[in-house]
């Protein structure tokens, strides 16, 4: 796999959210408006690529047994410095963020990257990979918010738009909304990814919930045969 | 008394966790496709909820602020709940063998569960006191277990239809949960009105 292949991967084939459906809280959440998005999309971004390239640079030396542990810690340390980071420069995206920044440390997205590509491959090709992913994860954010903020609020990136703003479907930024938009464009995704053959789900691998759950084809299929 | 009545009633109906603060998702679309373990689950949630609050609140107010190391919140949070998991699933699996048993599968998956960690951040964000972070840990969990075992209920039903093709799967859960979590978009108000 070359270098732009695999910055790629991240960004339609294999899209964490709407292809492997991780970190699905973040997106939900911090989907209301397109800036929060943003903003939510290039904090977990700079997590990922600190995290894949520390992790991938010591995959030799952290032991097999403990790995989970350690790059919890890494992740949570990661964390901390974007939220200090974000405290001190943005302190209007800290307050819309709010419990969504630290609970970055939780994002599956970010261990499943850890767990699945940064402790088997080199340096470089984890920070490519980890570049791919964020951006991914930050186009699919600001789809959704787009979306939402569009039809919910009536503009776009805060600045109103002519005739929506007067027919607001306010719905579309409450809860209800962010689970009807992110289901009907997973369906999309579908349809359009209909005649390929069905993908191997491996994002799930780094997740702690994998054997339970009937999410993806990881722990369906031992659901489906046990049925 | 009627600001933990408050409390209690608005984590678990207003502030759902899952269905309006959207977090805990992992687990609310993983394991909720049979009663038993949508059950079994939210127990563990409940629980680990309680003992994570019952250890964090005292680090954070007792030794994390006196000694201005607030920033190290997320480190020690994560840490102190991974391993508070293993050591109760230690000692449940040495002492209360049936509770293991009903358990302890989902106990390992709570560790990097949002809502866990959520509900510790938000009982210091919101400034309670050590018996209001408790009552709020338990309406979360109890939120955490109605939207659980109501979606199962949903999922069942949904099992038996004939869903579009793009729409089988995920998708249509989500578009369920948006339903379900319209229902829950009711109860707005009501708790404040009820005291008033």
């Amino acid at each position: 796999m070359n270098t732009l292949q695999n910055f790629s991967k991240g960004l339609i084939k294999e899209n964490p959210v709407l292809v492997l459906v991780l970190g699905t809280c973040p997106t939900l959440a911090t989907s209301t408006s397109v800036t929060n998005a943003l903003g939510m999309g290039v904090a977990a971004t700079v997590v990922l690529i600190c995290s894949n390239v520390v992790i991938s640079a010591l995959r030799k030396i952290i032991p097999d047994k403990v790995r989970i542990p350690c790059y919890i810690v890494l992740i949570a340390g990661f964390v901390t410095m974007v939220q200090m980071l974000v405290k001190a420069f943005a302190p209007a995206l800290d307050q819309s963020l709010g419990i969504y920044l630290p609970l970055i440390v939780v994002n599956c997205i970010i261990l499943g990257r850890a767990e699945m590509f940064a402790n088997k491959n080199k340096v470089f090709d984890s920070a490519v990979d980890a570049v791919g992913m964020g951006a991914g994860f930050t186009l699919a954010l600001a789809l959704m918010a787009t979306i939402r903020e569009v039809f919910g609020n009536g503009s776009f990136m805060g600045v109103p738009i002519p005739v929506l703003s007067d027919n607001k479907i306010s719905i579309m930024t409450m809860a209800p909304g962010g689970f009807f938009v992110f289901g009907c464009l997973i369906a999309l995704v579908n349809k359009f990814s209909a005649h390929k053959p069905k993908k191997e789900e491996f994002g799930c691998a780094g997740c702690p919930s994998a054997a339970v759950c009937g999410k993806t084809s990881c722990g369906g299929k031992e659901a489906a045969v046990s049925d | 008394m009627t600001k933990l009545i408050i409390i209690l009633l608005s984590a678990v109906f207003i502030n759902n966790y899952v269905l309006s603060r959207f977090l805990g998702i992992c687990p609310f679309l993983g394991v909720s496709k049979k009663l038993d373990s949508a059950t079994g689950m939210s127990l563990a949630v409940i629980f680990v909820m309680l003992m994570a609050t019952a250890v964090t609140w005292p680090i954070q107010t007792y030794l994390l602020t006196p000694s201005n190391l607030g920033y190290l919140q997320t480190i020690v949070f994560i840490l102190v709940i991974a391993a508070l998991v293993q050591l109760v699933e230690i000692v449940l699996k040495r002492y209360i063998p049936s509770l293991h048993k009903s358990l302890g599968v989902y106990l390992p998956l709570i560790t990097t569960n949002c809502a866990v960690l959520g509900v510790t951040i938000l009982n210091i964000d919101e400034g309670y006191t050590f018996l209001e972070a408790m009552v709020n840990s338990l309406g979360s969990g109890l939120g955490f277990f109605l939207a659980m075992v109501m979606f199962s209920g949903v999922r069942s039903t949904i099992e038996g239809c004939d869903v579009p093709k793009s729409f089988k799967g995920l998708p249509i859960t989500l578009v369920a949960a948006a339903i379900t979590s319209l229902s829950f978009l009711g109860f707005g108000g009501v708790i404040e009105n009820l005291f008033a």
